[in-house]
């Protein structure tokens, strides 16, 4: 039976892993997800779950215990933030290389140095180029659904890529919101069974994973892998649509939110988009063409789509929150940016690094970085295309 | 020669679906010393062909008959295990064949 509920980010999370119960789950604490994965060693405990449960001395030690387990066709998931998914940086590649579907709910925050637990995209967004799939998620349910999601959008024959699922550290892991859990049965039905088609298991059809690859073919490889990403396009939305049927709670790659007669805009990522929505809702009560575009899948990055739905805007404003030290701004801005440049006609764009650290966000600095756009559609004219949204002078 | 296939026509992930497919890439070129044997000291014991780790001792009706020198990758554990009083293999530098062949 469904059931409504007051959880923390990541007491939900853990509910959709307890829900999904995965064949291995390797695990190694870190804020701000630590009470994620206590809350799963809970269910694992109380026999709530079938899952082989190991305990690493490391993230490095835990993302290669999921390649070992997802390369013996098991359905495998960790979770980590921050210095833990950094630790992990070389193990993402080989998982994301082998093919090797996964699931890993990321809790964002900031990296170190100096030592800051709260919540920015820097974690992720700095693994962006690693291979997996990433889907952010603006509140609580959604990063409930988008665990569930993530798990059939990877495994998909087509696509055999592991996903990254993210919720901003604090902002969602340690609120507590209300939550629409779904039944175990229809999460069962709905993620289906996993038949990996070469699983190291299988020693009627020996496989070889990881073998050296030298320059003849190495490249090939590789190639494979950008096809994996555009059909994960498909998979997201044949994923989402299947979500809707099931839930009602429609997800696509991103979410336009009083966006389709808005001359000024913003696009952002995480939690900062529930904010925005607040924000916009002011303004359109005072008669002002505003809107907001939430970026839900960033890696595949849908340029495509996102130019499509944004070159009618006269003001867009790309919210990073993270920076991409010595870049033309964030990541988020130059791949927006970027993808508006093959669009009919090209906005002004510009560019707000924000919530570095954990940085509070109001409705307020949104709703004057409003009237900043504002005052740019007026005169046309962009004084500062980076600011650094409430940096102390 | 095998033809080099393109991205289409391989497995995923760089995945080998066969098992004991190294027989067919070519991994001698490798190879710094050559194994040489004096066919009037062999005494076919095999020891060499037990120890060595590429299977590059071949072996005819239980003879030691030479090194496929595809695989061979120089190691020099045939040459160091041969008997004491045997030492029927000598590892040679592989330029001294370079301009005979």
């Amino acid at each position: 039976m469904r059931k409504i509920v007051a959880l923390t980010g990541n007491d939900a999370v853990g509910t959709a892993m307890k829900q999904i119960n995965p064949d291995v789950v390797a695990a190694f604490p870190i804020t701000p997800q630590t009470e994620l994965m206590h809350k799963f060693a809970e269910f694992h405990a109380n026999g709530e779950v079938d899952t082989e449960l190991v305990l690493v001395e490391s993230e490095h030690s835990a993302m290669s215990a999921c390649v070992g387990a997802a390369a013996a066709g098991a359905r495998t998931m960790t979770a980590t933030s921050a210095q833990g998914l950094a630790l992990m940086w070389e193990i993402l590649y080989v998982q994301a290389s082998c093919r090797l579907p996964m699931v890993m709910p990321v809790v964002n925050r900031a990296l170190n140095a100096p030592l800051n637990i709260h919540c920015d995209h820097s974690d992720t967004m700095g693994a962006r180029d690693c291979g997996w799939i990433q889907i952010y998620s603006e509140n609580t349910q959604e990063a409930y659904d988008n665990v569930i999601q993530g798990v059939p959008i990877g495994e998909k024959n087509d696509v055999r890529l592991p996903v990254m699922i993210t919720l901003d550290g604090f902002i969602l892991s340690h609120t507590m919101e209300r939550v629409e859990l779904l039944d175990d049965d229809e999460i069962q039905r709905f993620i289906g069974e996993y038949q990996h088609p070469h699983s190291l298991l299988d020693t009627e059809n020996p496989v070889t994973y990881g073998p050296v690859d030298l320059p003849d073919y190495y490249f090939e490889h590789k190639r494979q892998q950008v096809l994996a990403m555009e059909r994960a396009k498909d998979s997201i939305l044949e994923v989402g649509r299947a979500f809707a049927d099931l839930t009602g709670r429609d997800y696509g790659l991103f979410e336009e939110y009083r966006l389709g007669d808005a001359e000024i805009a913003i696009l952002a990522m995480g939690s900062t988009a529930g904010t925005a929505k607040e924000a916009v809702d002011q303004l359109r009560d005072r008669g002002k063409k505003v809107g907001l575009l939430k970026l839900r899948v960033f890696r595949p990055f849908p340029y495509e789509e996102l130019g499509q739905s944004l070159e009618h805007l006269k003001v867009l404003a790309i919210f990073d929150r993270a920076i991409s030290f010595g870049s033309y701004g964030g990541a988020l801005f130059s791949e927006v940016r970027s993808a508006l440049f093959g669009a009919g006609r090209i906005p002004l764009v510009t560019n707000y690094i924000y919530g570095l650290g954990g940085r509070n966000i109001s409705v307020e600095e949104i709703g004057s970085v409003f009237d900043e756009l504002e005052h740019v559609a007026q005169t046309q004219q962009i004084e500062n295309t980076i600011t650094y949204l409430g940096v102390r002078e | 020669m095998r033809k080099e296939r393109g991205w289409q026509e391989i497995p995923i992930g760089g995945l080998i679906l066969e098992a004991g497919n190294a027989e067919e890439y070519e991994t001698g070129s490798w190879r710094t010393y050559r194994p040489v044997k004096d066919g009037e000291k062999c005494i076919h014991c095999l020891r060499c062909w037990i120890y060595c780790p590429d299977s590059a001792v071949l072996t005819e009706d239980g003879n030691q008959v030479g090194f496929d020198l595809e695989h061979c990758k120089g190691c020099g554990i045939c040459a160091a295990e041969c008997p004491p009083k045997v030492r029927a293999i000598e590892m040679v530098l592989e330029s001294n064949f370079e301009e005979k062949e």
